[in-house]
């Protein structure tokens, strides 16, 4: 099996690039075929990631499925290097649960569906790209692919909020969340050609043969005092808030909400699900892990920002009428939660954080999909307008509730464990900080209960009368997601092993820790 | 001193061919005249190959110092003869359709590319000087083409008039460039500067002003802010083909020159220029890509959005060092290749439809889904998102210049790129999510037999065209995600012109 070990991580990107290339050329009226070949690259790269994850040794611990391949030579020496630890592996398994989800909610999408599943396969080959690779070059490149599609999947396939005075259209959603992204991402190259050059310089002259942007080689560089104290101080921001943006940092989180409400289910589900998560990812990964004297003077402002997102993200959620925007601003909240466990710098806080950032990628992915369900059966989100349904969508609404249990933190999902582990983190060094946090969450509770009360029980509306249940493959995706949030709640230890193998060896930089 | 000659062979050729093809055209009858186009591009063809076999490897200088040829120039001129070919191929269906003297047209074509396959290859001012007006002047008439379109006549004359300025200009900064240090070829100007900078007393300000000059009359041929001026209107104005080639090739060729020059001449003084060039690349690359924002023609949109590209290419030149230098030239090519790309794509509409509005596209990828997707694959490698050439190249030039210690105008390309985002996804929107316009629906509705469900029909660009289409769309998601093969003919070049590393 070493071979296998060797190619899995590149398949998880091959798969979904190879698909989507080879949807190119399929006649466009052939939609059985084009659904048919997307899910099957759907269930095949679910498979194939849930081998990986498997095959992970935790009790060994570091990158394993290494690879690398030379793409480029001197001066820049760029190499398509991969690899996981116990931090991307959940990411990689998340990715893969996601995207299948994604591709059966979208088994309706129309108009142009050939032309939304390549752009979809494409967007999930980029996204496992950021988690898998190991270089900083091939990293920010997939991650500028994963937002190169949004654009026309949001504009194309969304849809646009009527707010009665004012119109927010897809358009606009679409815009503001590329320009977001792109912008986040100047910010993290700028960085990135920071770590380049620094490295560089601390190499002298006549060694252009060894500088480069491979992570592992600036990891040895920085253990070596590459990187200055003023240095990390000055370029740990443009990594926090450059990945921030993605996600979701307040104050830059406002095109989280537009944007994921103005796109279509599957793209909601992904990019909620997923793609916020390579913002926290991206500060681990290369903030943190390269940078840890800035990343340490600067904790104590991400986990401040942190909490005002989850207070801010729930605050709002409680005031919106559109089920989705609901939906979205606890997205913006829950990611407060990740950031808050990420800058703790304390294993149970870290830990908790990753642990989040798939559960939190899970329920997303289910509130979404139930949303996208009720809105393609009764063509309204408006909580106000909806009420009853679960007299008619009786299993629609249950899921949804499951997903809404676990935003709120409910023991025995999956969402409990990953708050309670933030919350201990964050009591160890800000206990102000995480009082707060744990109000947001009781907010959360709040808003969650009245949505369920208002839009799904209580009296029923005539109009409504007619509904039934999402259609067996929507329902059959949601399904799966709600046995992960349980099987996580009751049983969290085979992914904690794994976060924990990654969580320990980040954590080993920070010697002041 | 002529015992080199044979190694011009494929330039005596390539005006000779430029020749034939106007011979030719007194013989051809109206209705055959594209084949004068197949011939002009056979020629080509066969004029890169005889080129890359009997001047590869090579490094000689001919005629005393006045021309070389060596890997750079080979680079440009396979370069330039392809774009050449690829530029004629594009045409085809537009000179059919539009121009009254097509024989004429593929000559100054030819020319045109003579006159930059020279460029690249002069180390001497006024050699370089000459090849630029040959090339020039191959254009100002082209702009002019559409004999009987108002718009192509002024833009014709705006062209010629600051061409003939910004020349005027250039010839002066030669003039007093030469009565400070007394020679003319690269080699020996880099040799008096060395020894001026040694010496701080022999540094007259004549020098000075004279560099200054040279940098303002290649900064018109460029278009630099501020000297873009003249760029928008003939761009617009010229025949689409002819704005494709202006937009590229002439771009290139400009910057090959500028780059042998400022790298073998001007070298010794880069830390004097190299904040001048660093600003205005600055103000170049932002004030292009805003003023882009505002435009609804694609051509003006091309015009300013290339006036930015120029302020990024200017920035390898400010970062001039090998890597610098590397990096320009993969900037260079990924860039034409990309812009060709775009401005195949609305030649292609264009003869469908007769429009070149950035309304006009609305409902592309219904009614013609491969163009509006070669177009959008364009217009995102332009704005810089990877896997396609625009990530690679502006990857590679944006660290080059940081390792030069210019990591604050990296930065600020990096954001003009972001701005240049904008307009760009402004135009994929019209294409994709934008309803087709009026005149479109207009059209369906004149066909009868065309179903109401069924996106207007505005007739299919020719094969031809398609067919170059996606040659280049291949090239730019080739450059995008294997630069390596180009990139060691660019190392190569690169040691040419500033030694090995």
């Amino acid at each position: 099996m070493a071979d296998f070990k060797s190619i899995a991580l590149l398949l998880t990107i091959l798969l979904p690039a190879g698909a989507g290339t080879l949807l190119v050329f399929m006649p466009r009226n052939a939609t059985m075929a084009i659904k048919s070949l997307a899910a099957l690259a759907g269930a095949l790269t679910l498979a194939l990631t849930i081998v990986i994850f498997a095959m992970y040794d935790y009790g060994e611990g570091g990158y394993q499925f290494v690879n690398a391949w030379r793409w480029l030579d001197e001066p820049l020496n760029i190499d398509f290097s991969l690899g996981i630890d116990g931090i991307s592996a959940p990411m990689v398994l998340l990715t893969g649960i996601v995207m299948f989800a994604g591709v059966l909610v979208s088994w309706n999408v129309a108009p142009r569906s050939k032309d939304f599943f390549v752009l979809f396969m494409f967007l999930v080959a980029g996204v496992f790209g950021v988690f898998v690779v190991r270089d900083l070059f091939f990293l920010f490149f997939f991650y500028e692919l994963a937002v190169l599609p949004m654009f026309p999947l949001i504009g194309i396939w969304g849809s646009s909020t009527n707010f009665g005075n004012f119109l927010r259209t897809k358009e606009y959603g679409a815009m503001k969340l590329t320009l977001y992204l792109v912008a986040g991402s100047v910010l993290v190259w700028i960085g990135i050609i920071a770590l380049y050059v620094a490295a560089s310089d601390f190499l002298g002259d006549g060694a252009t043969a060894q500088a480069g942007f491979s992570l592992e080689l600036l990891e040895t560089l920085g253990e070596d005092g590459a990187f200055s104290r003023n240095f990390q101080l000055l370029f740990f921001p443009f990594f926090m808030v450059g990945f921030g943006v993605l996600a979701g940092l307040w104050p830059f989180h406002t095109w989280s909400p537009d944007g994921h409400v103005a796109a279509p289910t599957a793209v909601s589900m992904v990019h909620a699900g997923v793609l916020m998560k390579l913002g926290a990812y991206g500060i681990i990964r290369v903030g943190m892990t390269l940078l840890p004297e800035g990343a340490e003077a600067w904790m104590p402002v991400l986990i401040g920002l942190g909490t005002v997102n989850v207070m801010y993200g729930a605050i709002s959620a409680l005031s919106q009428k559109d089920l989705k925007y609901v939906v979205g601003y606890s997205s913006v909240s829950h990611m407060g939660l990740v950031l808050m466990g990420i800058a703790t710098l304390h294993p149970l806080g870290l830990g908790g954080a990753v642990l989040q950032m798939f559960s939190h990628g899970i329920m997303t992915a289910l509130f979404f999909a139930v949303v996208g369900i009720i809105y393609e059966k009764t063509h309204t989100r408006d909580i106000t307008v909806l009420g009853g349904l679960s007299k008619r969508m009786g299993l629609t609404v249950a899921f949804f509730a499951v997903a809404g249990l676990t935003s709120l933190g409910l023991p025995g999902l999956s969402g409990f464990v990953a708050e309670v582990l933030i919350f201990m983190g964050a009591f160890q060094e800000y206990w102000y900080l995480a009082v707060l946090g744990v109000v947001g969450a009781a907010i959360t509770a709040v808003y969650i209960l009245r949505l369920l009360a208002r839009a799904f029980f209580g009296p029923m509306d005539e109009r409504w009368n007619h509904l039934s249940d999402g259609g067996r493959i929507e329902m059959g995706a949601a399904a799966m997601l709600v046995f992960i949030l349980i099987f996580v709640g009751v049983w969290p230890m085979p992914l904690m092993d794994v976060i924990n193998s990654g969580v320990a060896e980040l954590l080993s930089r920070f010697p002041g820790v | 001193m002529t015992e080199n000659l044979h190694l011009l062979l494929p330039e005596f050729l390539l005006a000779s061919l430029a020749l034939v093809v106007l011979g030719v055209d007194l013989f051809l009858p109206a209705g055959r005249k594209h084949l004068l186009a197949w011939l002009s591009v056979a020629g080509l063809a066969g004029l890169l190959a005889l080129a890359l076999t009997m001047l590869w490897g090579k490094d000689i200088s001919l005629y005393g110092g006045l021309m070389k040829t060596d890997a750079y120039s080979l680079l440009f001129k396979a370069f330039f003869y392809v774009l050449g070919g690829v530029v004629i191929l594009a045409s085809v269906d537009f000179v059919k359709k539009h121009f009254r003297s097509p024989g004429e047209f593929y000559a100054i074509v030819l020319f045109a590319v003579l006159g930059m396959s020279v460029m690249a290859g002069s180390v001497e001012l006024l050699t370089a000087y000459i090849a630029l007006e040959l090339m020039s002047f191959s254009f100002y008439i082209m702009v002019a083409y559409g004999r009987n379109n108002p718009k192509s006549n002024e833009a014709g004359i705006k062209y010629i008039l600051i061409g003939a300025f910004s020349s005027a200009i250039l010839l002066y900064g030669v003039s007093l460039l030469y009565g400070a240090v007394g020679v003319t070829r690269y080699d020996e100007i880099a040799a008096a500067l060395t020894t001026a900078m040694a010496n701080a007393d022999s540094f007259s300000p004549t020098l000075w002003v004279g560099l200054a000059l040279v940098l303002v009359g290649l900064g018109f041929k460029v278009a630099a802010v501020p000297f873009h001026m003249w760029a928008p209107d003939t761009y617009e104005g010229a025949p689409l083909p002819v704005t494709a080639f202006l937009s590229v090739g002439s771009k290139v060729a400009a910057f090959a020159l500028l780059l042998r020059l400022f790298g073998e001449a001007f070298m010794p003084t880069i830390d004097q220029w190299q904040l001048l060039v660093a600003v205005l690349a600055a103000i170049t690359m932002i004030l292009g890509n805003v003023v882009a924002i505002a435009q609804r023609n694609m051509k003006r949109l091309l015009a300013y959005s290339s006036v930015g590209h120029v302020g990024f290419m200017l920035l390898g030149i400010a970062a001039l060092s090998h890597i610098g230098a590397e990096s320009l030239i993969l900037y260079m090519v990924g860039y034409a290749v990309t812009s060709m790309a775009v401005f195949t794509a609305l030649i292609a509409f264009f003869n469908v439809t007769g429009r070149d509005d950035v309304a006009d596209l609305g409902g592309l990828a219904d009614s013609h889904p491969f163009l509006a997707a070669a177009m959008a694959i364009g217009l995102f490698s332009l704005s810089g998102l990877p896997f396609f050439a625009g990530f690679t190249i502006k990857f590679y030039l944006f660290t080059a210049a940081a390792t030069q210690g210019l990591l604050w105008l990296s930065g600020i390309a990096m954001l003009s790129s972001l701005i240049s985002l904008y307009y760009y996804l402004m135009v994929v929107r019209q294409m994709y999510i934008e309803p087709a316009p009026a005149w479109a629906m207009e059209e369906a509705e004149d066909e009868e037999e065309t179903a109401y469900d069924e996106p207007a029909a505005r007739g299919k660009p020719s094969k031809l065209i398609v067919t170059v289409l996606a040659a280049l769309t291949l090239g730019v998601i080739f450059v995008g995600i294997y630069p390596f093969p180009l990139l060691e003919a660019i190392k190569a070049a690169t040691g040419a012109l500033l030694g090995a590393s």
